[in-house]
């Protein structure tokens, strides 16, 4: 685990130790932008499956756990302690007694449970519904076939005894946004349209399509906390726009393409307040092992990895905005190995496995890319003349964005270029290449191998940490020597920051949510914002 | 004339029904849909159960036949359906969204009105001079400006180094937030109307009846006010009208670039998630208003000239 955290150390700029040395200042607003869209579809962020609203969860809403940023990892939010099983199934959980929503009702057992059963019900089509599925009953409970969700028992009124189906760690399915406590005492369409939660900021207005604002709750459960008084949430999808508004000192935050990072890394006013993450998000291309019997054989997956000069596209296409891959974990992941090498470039390399496979004249296929700059048609074209050295004919085949997704899952490629999730937790990412997992689910690539079935169900049965993540570093190089994808990068995130903000962290799961109560801005602030 | 009204508005519903017919057939067999665009950007592996729940939920797995049939049976209510992405009612969402949109548009076309139609004016009462030859190829410049461009320039000048507007947004609706885009928007029409009342005052100017006029002694301001003037209203106000009409579909890229809450980025977002409720009910929206104002425009032709008969 220090392996790893010491990595994310490495990859922030080390704002968030920087803010820990400093005296945080209480008071001042903070102009925020929400760049995924141009607009939030909703204010009842428990049924969004966006990241958009999650701006707006981060601010006024609380889940059972939270990430924590520096130490890489789920931690208690909602309850002070927690006590385990022996079988580390059953849960207690004694919730925190000071927490108030912005109602004025204390946080119960019943607010858990009452929000449970909603997100777990079919009917309500959550997208948080997987999450609560690892309850135990919460899928006969979705399906209506029990009144009540068996794994979930009041002990009172401040104490929850949650039974899980797995022993695997509840923090990453209960941190997520769509699992966040509503206040059991208001109407769920109210939340629609004046949301009510536990957060450390209360919500005070949605002007639709241009921003939410939230201001301070009194009340919040973390003292001395938030340190701003309001936050201003503006919605700003257009990084050009982005770009002028934040060296305008219009917004404090901006987060950058590749083409910005690289101007404000040569700019000398931008170029100190910066900060920089390696996302849990891999970009790969996978290679469909039912459409294309070439990639069926190992050897020629192995190939495309050795034919392809990764370095020079992520230099040239990413402009250095993202870190090269070794394998499908990323590099915050608990079960990454830092020892890991990523395939080297090496054609003649390539052109020799492609010979021993059957496959000396090469073959054929096409990639089904999106419009994406960083994982799309331009990566894409940079690949097709680096495979015809090796004899490898691509064909790019180009679809819409909203359209890839749809392709990917039913099987409609015969490779596919994409950005997947491979984070937080190792255990959920890995089994993507698990047989049992559908290829409709994550198992894009159809892949099926009983050896690394074996890895992944003892991974799976493990209750000790450290060796459930050994285990899963084993899987990972078993899937980075099997080569069912071509490992290209994990996204490097990064976020400009104006020099009076603090409190920002290297958040690897999403840099551009950040934890607005640890957020202060200093006294040089403008004076609109002080 | 009240017959002649009536006609207009009853010509309008066979368009109406063409265009969400239209829409509702390419919105069917473009790929993608709704529930798997949640999962495009791959911040979540796919939810093979939530996608199929959803589609259900929104009658996506019913034959087209029928949708189309329900999805007339409310157009015909005036219910534009509720959103695949906010659950909100169609309507709702663009009354939320229109009066930005329309605040913008209006902006822009004053702007453009204002500037536009004297400068064409005096350019073809000045022909050849150096005002003449400037608003020319300002007009030229204007047209073929793309307006995305035009936007991060007026950014970059009046808000970042000028420092004398906001950038973008809407903030608390003040006229300040509304300069920029509308000028971005509007300088289009301005070009377009400049050349449009040049050509047109030039054309009467070198009619026979300007010549009478002239010869009858009447000064120069009485023949500008009382022949030209009139007489090139009509080619000015037409491209008033188309352009008014059509400005709300130009403003996406602008209210897009300026984080302006309209109507065009509405439609944007809505098509890029396949909210298909929304981009149908958005784009009948843009067609209705452009039928209206034009309708408005054929109205005002009686009331500029008398010698066009409405019947």
């Amino acid at each position: 685990m220090m392996r790893t955290l010491s990595l994310a150390a490495l990859l922030s700029l080390g704002t968030a130790s920087l803010a820990l040395a400093e005296t945080p200042r209480s008071g001042g607003v903070l102009n925020f932008t929400a760049p995924y869209g141009t607009s939030f579809a909703t204010l009842d962020t428990q049924s969004s499956p966006t990241i958009q609203e999650h701006f707006l969860t981060f601010a006024i809403h609380r889940s059972m756990y939270s990430w924590d940023s520096i130490g890489n990892k789920p931690v208690l939010e909602l309850a002070d302690s927690v006590d385990v099983s022996e079988d580390g199934l059953t849960y207690t959980y004694h919730l925190k007694k000071n927490a108030v929503f912005h109602n004025g009702k204390p946080l119960t057992v019943d607010d858990v449970i009452f929000s449970y059963k909603r997100i777990a019900d079919a009917k309500n089509s959550m997208p948080g519904a997987r999450y609560i599925q690892t309850i135990k009953g919460a899928d006969a409970f979705g399906k209506g076939e029990a009144a009540e969700i068996e794994g979930l028992v009041k002990v009172d009124d401040h104490t929850v005894a949650i039974t899980f189906n797995t022993a695997a760690n509840p923090g990453f399915p209960l941190m997520e946004t769509g699992t966040i406590i509503l206040p059991s005492n208001v109407p769920v369409e109210q939340q629609a349209t004046q949301p009510v939660g536990l957060g450390a900021f209360v919500f005070k207005e949605h002007v639709p399509g241009s921003q939410i604002v939230v201001t301070k709750f009194d009340k919040y459960y973390e003292e001395g906390k938030p340190y701003l008084d309001r936050v201003n949430i503006i919605v700003m999808g257009e990084g050009a726009a982005r770009d002028v508004a934040f060296r305008n000192k219009e917004v404090d935050v901006s987060v950058l393409g590749p083409a910005q990072y690289q101007d404000y890394l040569n700019d000398a006013n931008l170029k100190d307040h910066l900060l920089e993450v390696a996302e849990t998000f891999t970009r790969n291309v996978g290679f469909s092992q039912t459409k294309v019997e070439a990639f069926k054989d190992k050897r020629v997956r192995q190939a495309i990895n050795y034919a392809i000069n990764s370095d020079l596209i992520i230099q040239r296409l990413a402009r250095g905005k993202a870190v090269r891959a070794t394998g499908w974990l990323p590099v915050g992941s608990p079960a990454y190995d830092n020892d890991a090498k990523p395939y080297a470039y090496d054609p003649d390399k390539a052109r020799a496995l492609l010979k021993e496979a059957g496959y000396e004249k090469g073959f054929e296929f096409a990639i089904t890319a999106g419009p994406n700059e960083s994982w799309g048609m331009p990566v894409v074209e940079a690949l097709i003349p680096m495979l015809a050295q090796v004899g490898v004919t691509l064909k790019a085949r180009p679809v819409e964005s909203a359209a890839l997704s749809g392709h990917v899952t039913s099987g409609d490629f015969e490779a596919y270029m994409w950005s997947n999730l491979t984070g937080p937790d190792p255990l959920t990412v890995m089994r993507c290449y698990y047989s049992k997992t559908p290829q409709s689910a994550c198992n894009y690539t159809a892949y099926n191998n009983p050896a690394y079935d074996v890895i992944y169900e003892a991974a799976l049965a493990e209750r000790d940490g450290d060796k459930q993540a050994e285990l899963l570093k084993k899987a990972n190089n078993f899937i980075q020597e099997e080569a069912p994808v071509w490992f290209f990068n994990y996204n490097k995130a990064v976020m400009a920051y104006q020099p009076w903000v603090h409190g920002l962290v290297p958040n690897a799961t999403e840099l551009a949510l950040q934890p607005y109560d640890e957020i202060w801005i200093d006294d040089s602030a403008p004076a609109n914002r002080k | 004339m009240l017959r002649f009204t009536i006609r207009r508005l009853l010509q309008m519903i066979p368009t109406i029904f063409v265009v969400a017919l239209l829409i509702f057939f390419i919105f069917s067999i473009v790929p993608g849909s709704f529930a798997a665009t949640l999962f495009s950007d791959g911040r979540a592996d796919a939810d093979p159960e939530l996608i199929a729940r959803l589609n259900r939920e929104f009658g996506l797995d019913r034959p087209l036949w029928e949708r189309i049939l329900t999805y007339f049976g409310d157009l015909l209510r005036f219910d534009l359906g509720t959103s695949f992405r906010t659950r909100l009612p169609v309507t709702e969402m663009i009354n939320q969204r229109i009066w930005a949109s329309l605040e913008l548009a209006v902006a822009a076309m004053v702007f453009a009105v204002v500037i536009g139609v004297p400068l064409g004016f005096m350019a073809a009462l000045r022909p050849g001079s150096v005002l003449d030859t400037v608003t020319m190829i300002g007009a030229v410049s204007g047209l073929s400006l793309p307006q995305f461009w035009l936007g991060l320039l007026l950014m970059m000048l009046f808000a970042l180094h000028l420092g004398w507007l906001p950038s973008f947004g809407y903030g608390d609706g003040a006229f300040r937030n509304l300069v920029l885009p509308a000028i971005a928007l509007g300088v289009t029409p301005l070009a377009l109307l400049a050349r449009t009342t040049r050509a047109g005052v030039l054309d009467v100017l070198n009619s026979d009846f300007i010549r009478t006029a002239h010869s009858k002694g009447m000064s120069e301001p009485q023949v500008v006010r009382w022949h030209v003037a009139r007489n090139a209203l009509v080619l000015i106000v037409t491209t008033v009208g188309l352009q008014f009409g059509s400005l709300i579909g130009q403003a996406v890229v602008i209210e897009k670039l300026f984080a302006w809450p309209g109507i065009g980025s509405l439609l944007v977002d809505s098509v890029a998630i396949r909210d298909i409720p929304v981009v149908q009910g958005t784009i009948l929206v843009i067609v209705l208003w452009f039928l209206v104002i034009n309708t408005a425009v054929d109205l005002l032709y009686a009331a500029i000239d008398p010698r066009i008969k409405q019947g």
